[in-house]
């Protein structure tokens, strides 16, 4: 653990010894937390999540008390727990690290969630790609089984519930709630329309469903055993908890660092934890929470005024690590993926990159997303063959805008997000970009062709 | 199928005009009442809602009211102020509501339409000139009103199958299809046979039979004519003719009972298709394929032409003299009645019927029922033979009864209407021994033996009506002339039935009909055929609710609310 960080999901991973066995979990006083939630209520549960006011860690920050109390509870049909452990955000290697060294803490986060929400039946939805990664999970869950902390009368409780590791087939559109909840039902993952179809009300099959991230699931762990209110004192007010942080791309100490919210900024996470850049390269940008936030320039200033009142003036280094500070910077902490790209990134390369992603990712179902992520990584990936034309920079902006806010999922947002974004903040780099192809296309003809 | 009884209203607010509409209808629906056009691909009334073509996002607003008291929040003018969403809405998804508030022509709605159009575009072949849905085109018509007028796009296009065969009837060209999946959902929620759905996925996604299946159901070129491009076609139609030289009559399909709704097209006295007509009460707006293959009929190989009398060639004035001749010498005569007859028809030979004291006979056609348009009763019109007091008792599985009069001496002159008596159990010298007066459209062996062979029209020539099996009075118009010289089956049953009550034969109409029709026959009472309305009436069936008719399933169904039954969603969520 570096200087700064915080550990408390992160506390067991990575340390000498510590196995991902249910003996090392339990040793480090593991499923403790889940026998303190079986004696109380289930809505006392809930109403710690509530008090902890943790916000959710897939990428939107909703917060997860709130979507538990969406639930509908006077339908009559069972009650759906989906662990959405699709990560699939370029950029975000957080989740699998508990999947693959601390399976345990997961599961006893959902067991206690599940109690909490009266759960029939609960699911952790896996990436197809990580395939050891279901295994791991099955194994750990056959571990609990035995011990009865999940199946039938966990603990003696009354109450039962299963867990299901449902592999996806690789698709990044399955880590939209409602495209997870159609593939888990065996359809393609077209994700559906809101309204009607809020997961908590009419999800899997139809009946009211919980989706929560991996991460955000083992906080209930850490909320029920430290109290909801105890745990809202970790970070700031709106912003509680810790959060881990998936950090890539140009710095010497790349990784993933667990840090309490609102204690460090990008600048110290990026200089200080991650050692910063590499020696005489200066910072160009940074893409602060996985590759669909909009990207941020090293040179910006972000001034206003936050919720609370308080005004900012900061340089991209200054803003905090938190979900409000990025959101008023113009951006959004998403999945907490920050890419640091130096002065050697070439910026049409990195969203010709970024489109190609979305793009391939587009379900297809609806016509924006669908025609225009296809569209936009035609023109980039032709800018970077070498007919780049000054007019492109404009033409991605308006296919971008034609995308936004007019789909049926927030697809078309992340496609759109980065494209507009780069364009607002590098579109001289743009324009300089095909003026320099067509400079070196004007001294390739004007050579005197060669003699045969 | 249901008729939509009378429901309560709410006021809506669309483009500043209030407006009232009925209470559940979407947003799209209350538009199209307010006159205002919101253009859509996927949105299909029949079918569930997808909201994936993006075509009809519109500005939607609701009336605000403080989230602590719920009051609601008023402006300057003491008018309750409208929220409005962030977002455009698609139209086609969410229920209208009190206060509702729509914009359909603001600027954002309009570059909403404008992007969709260009994003639609960008991967299509623009292959009009030899596109079959070319003037009936969706794409054509959007683009044209709410489209650029020009490309931006300097990229190569996505290449796709180009001819696909997915089934007998229908071919698929997935580079013109917009992926807005109109005929997946008809082949799922409809025809309740789900064997259409994508392969691939974002832009490349590719409209595909399931491995091993084939879009081979009865219902198939429904896709057709939802398709709202040119990526479905049928294999029958293509090439053929451009929509735009094409007229369409209002017709009814004949293939049995159910009495779906049809628009049967034409041009210079040629049929090339039928496609369903919408009548929400009978057939939604859906037919069967084998529906739309009768109007070959028109121009069957065998199809008689030349009337005949005992073998030699005559006109058909001199056809109906001379059967009205045989007719008025015996006294032993029984009609094989025809439930394919019109009403008017069936009205007429009644009469004959009732002059001469004739037997009467029918045959029954029937069939396997599909639960949807496809009733046991193959035949269009049974319940208005009863209606006419044609017959009284359901036809027959065959003529086996008229057979043992023919053989006891009791008939000895037959009136055969459109039925092969040879094929429905007379044996040839039961046929020899009568003096056989035959109306039928084809040629068969024993309408060869007639003394008097009356060539008739198909229903494609002809106008009249029909009673299906909800005894709704439907009618149908003549789509094309017959062939020359031949007489309509009502004007030789009314000349037939004047000749040999001993007056003259008299040219008639269909007003003609009507007018004895709507006086003698009590369900009929006060109705012209210009009152009937173009999606029928229903009859009183009276004593007729209790025969027992061969059709075991009702044509009661409605797509969508079976789909929201099978989700389990309610109409409050």
């Amino acid at each position: 653990m570096s200087a700064g960080e915080n550990r408390i999901l992160f506390k067991n991973i990575d340390q000498p010894g510590y196995g991902r066995d249910i003996d090392s979990y339990m040793a480090a006083g593991g499923y403790e937390t889940l026998k303190k939630a079986v004696g109380m209520k289930p809505e006392e549960i809930c109403s710690e999540v509530m008090d902890s006011g943790i916000r959710g860690r897939g990428g939107a920050g909703f917060p997860a008390g709130m979507k538990w109390k969406f639930l509908d509870r006077k339908s009559g049909k069972p009650i759906y727990l989906v662990c959405n452990a699709d990560e699939s955000e370029p950029g975000t290697f957080k989740d699998r690290q508990i999947i693959y060294k601390d399976p345990h803490q997961l599961i006893e986060g959902m067991m206690i969630s599940a109690y909490g929400t009266q759960t029939a039946l609960a699911f952790i939805y896996i990436r197809g790609e990580m395939y050891e990664g279901a295994r791991i999970l099955e194994e750990a869950i056959e571990e609990a089984r035995a011990k009865n902390f999940l199946g039938d009368n966990i603990l003696g409780s009354g109450y039962s519930c299963d867990l299901i590791v449902h592999r996806g087939a690789g698709a990044y559109i399955c880590g939209e709630e409602t495209g997870l909840i159609e593939s888990i039902e065996g359809k393609r993952p077209y994700p559906r329309i809101k309204p009607p179809y809020f997961p908590a009300v009419l999800g899997l099959y139809m009946c009211p469903t919980i989706v929560n991230n991996v991460e955000t699931l083992c906080h209930v762990k850490h909320v029920i055993e430290r109290g909801g209110k105890e745990y809202a004192k970790i970070g700031k007010p709106g912003n509680t908890g810790t959060r881990i942080w998936s950090v890539s791309g140009h710095v010497q100490k790349p990784g993933y660092y667990e840090i309490e919210c609102g204690a460090m900024t990008y600048g110290e996470l990026i200089n200080d934890l991650c050692g910063g850049l590499r020696p005489g390269r200066k910072l160009k940008a940074i893409i602060p929470g996985g590759s669909s936030s909009k990207v941020l320039r090293a040179d910006e200033r972000f001034t206003g005024k936050l919720k609370d009142g308080t005004e900012f003036d900061w340089g991209v280094g200054d803003i905090p690590l938190d979900f409000d500070s990025p959101m008023a910077a113009g951006t959004m902490s998403g999945s907490g993926a920050v890419i640091v790209m130096d002065d050697s990134t070439d910026i049409v390369g990195a969203l010709a990159n970024i489109n190609a992603f979305y793009a391939h990712e587009s379900c297809g179902q609806c016509t924006p997303c669908r025609e225009g992520s296809l569209w936009l990584k035609k023109v980039t990936a032709r800018m970077i063959a070498g007919e780049a034309r000054e007019e492109d920079a404009d033409l991605l902006k308006s296919i971008a805008d034609q995308i936004e806010g007019r789909t049926i999922c927030a697809h078309g947002e992340a496609t759109a997000w980065p494209v507009q974004s780069f364009i607002l903040k590098f579109r001289d780099e743009f324009i300089e970009y095909a003026r320099k192809q067509a400079a070196e296309r004007k001294a390739k003809n004007a050579q005197p062709a060669a003699v045969a | 199928m249901s008729e939509k009884g009378q429901t309560d209203k709410v006021t809506v607010n669309i483009d500043g005009k209030d407006v009232d509409v009925p209470t559940g209808i979407t947003m799209i629906e209350a538009a199209e009442i307010a006159g205002k056009e919101v253009p859509h691909y996927c949105y299909h009334p029949k079918l569930s809602i997808s909201g994936n073509c993006r075509m009809c996002l519109v500005e939607m607003g609701m009336p605000m009211r403080d989230r602590a008291t719920g009051e609601p929040v008023m402006d300057d003018d003491g008018k309750q102020k409208i929220g409005w969403m962030p977002k455009p809405a698609i139209a086609c998804n969410s229920k209208v509501s009190p206060g509702l508030h729509i914009k359909t022509d603001t600027d954002l709605v309009k570059d909403c339409r404008n992007g969709i159009m260009e994003f639609l575009l960008v991967n299509h072949p623009l292959d009009c000139p030899i596109c079959d849905q070319a003037g009936e085109c969706r794409l054509q018509e959007f683009a044209t009103d709410y489209g650029r007028g020009f490309s931006r796009f300097i990229e190569e296009k996505n290449v796709k199958p180009k001819r696909t065969v997915l089934g007998p009837r229908v071919i698929l060209d997935d580079e013109r299809c917009i992926l807005c999946s109109r005929c997946i959902r008809f082949m799922d929620e409809v025809a309740d046979d789900p064997v259409l759905g994508f392969t691939e996925r974002g832009s490349y996604s590719t409209l595909t039979c399931f491995p091993g299946k084939n879009l081979d159901s009865n219902y198939s070129l429904n896709t057709v004519d939802i398709c709202p491009v040119g990526a479905l076609t049928s294999r029958d139609f293509r090439f053929k003719m451009r929509v735009w030289f094409l007229k369409s009559v209002k017709s009814i399909c004949t293939e049995s009972s159910a009495g779906a709704n049809t628009e049967v097209w034409q041009r210079e006295g040629k049929i090339y298709r039928i496609t369903p007509r919408r009548n929400d009460a009978v057939n939604d707006t859906w037919m069967t394929d084998s529906g739309r293959a009768l109007y070959k009929q028109v121009e069957a190989e065998n199809r008689l032409v030349q009337p005949k009398v005992n073998g030699g060639s005559a006109s058909a004035t001199e056809a109906v003299s001379a059967a009205s001749k045989i007719l008025k010498e015996s006294d032993k005569i029984a009609v094989v009645a025809s439930t394919h007859s019109s009403v008017e028809e069936q009205h007429f030979l009644s009469k004959l019927v009732r002059g001469k004291k004739a037997k009467v006979h029918a045959v029954a056609h029937l069939g396997e029922e599909d639960g949807l348009l496809l009733s046991a009763d193959r035949t269009p019109n049974t319940r208005g033979a009863f209606i006419t007091g044609l017959i009284s008792e359901l036809p027959s599985a065959d003529l086996s009864a008229l057979g043992s009069q023919i053989d006891a001496g009791e008939v000895d002159t037959v009136l055969a209407v459109h039925e092969d008596l040879a094929a429905v159990g007379l044996s040839d010298e039961q046929i020899d021994k009568v003096k056989l007066i035959q109306i039928a459209t084809v040629s068969t062996p024993s309408a060869e033996k007639a003394a008097v062979l009356i060539p008739s029209l198909t229903v494609f020539e002809r106008s009249g009506s029909f009673v299906n099996q909800q005894f709704r009075l439907q009618k149908f118009h003549a789509v094309v002339p017959g062939p020359a010289g031949l007489l309509s089956d009502l004007q030789v049953f009314a000349s037939l039935a004047a000749l040999t009550a001993g007056g003259v034969s008299e040219s008639v109409r269909l007003k003609d009909a009507w007018d004895s029709l709507s006086s003698e026959i009590e369900e009929l009472q006060g109705l012209q055929f210009r009152t009937i309305p173009d999606e029928g009436l229903a009859v009183p069936p009276g004593n007729f609710a209790n025969i027992p008719f061969p059709e075991k399933k009702s044509l009661k169904f409605d797509s969508r609310e079976f789909v929201r039954e099978a989700m389990g969603v309610s109409e409050a969520s």
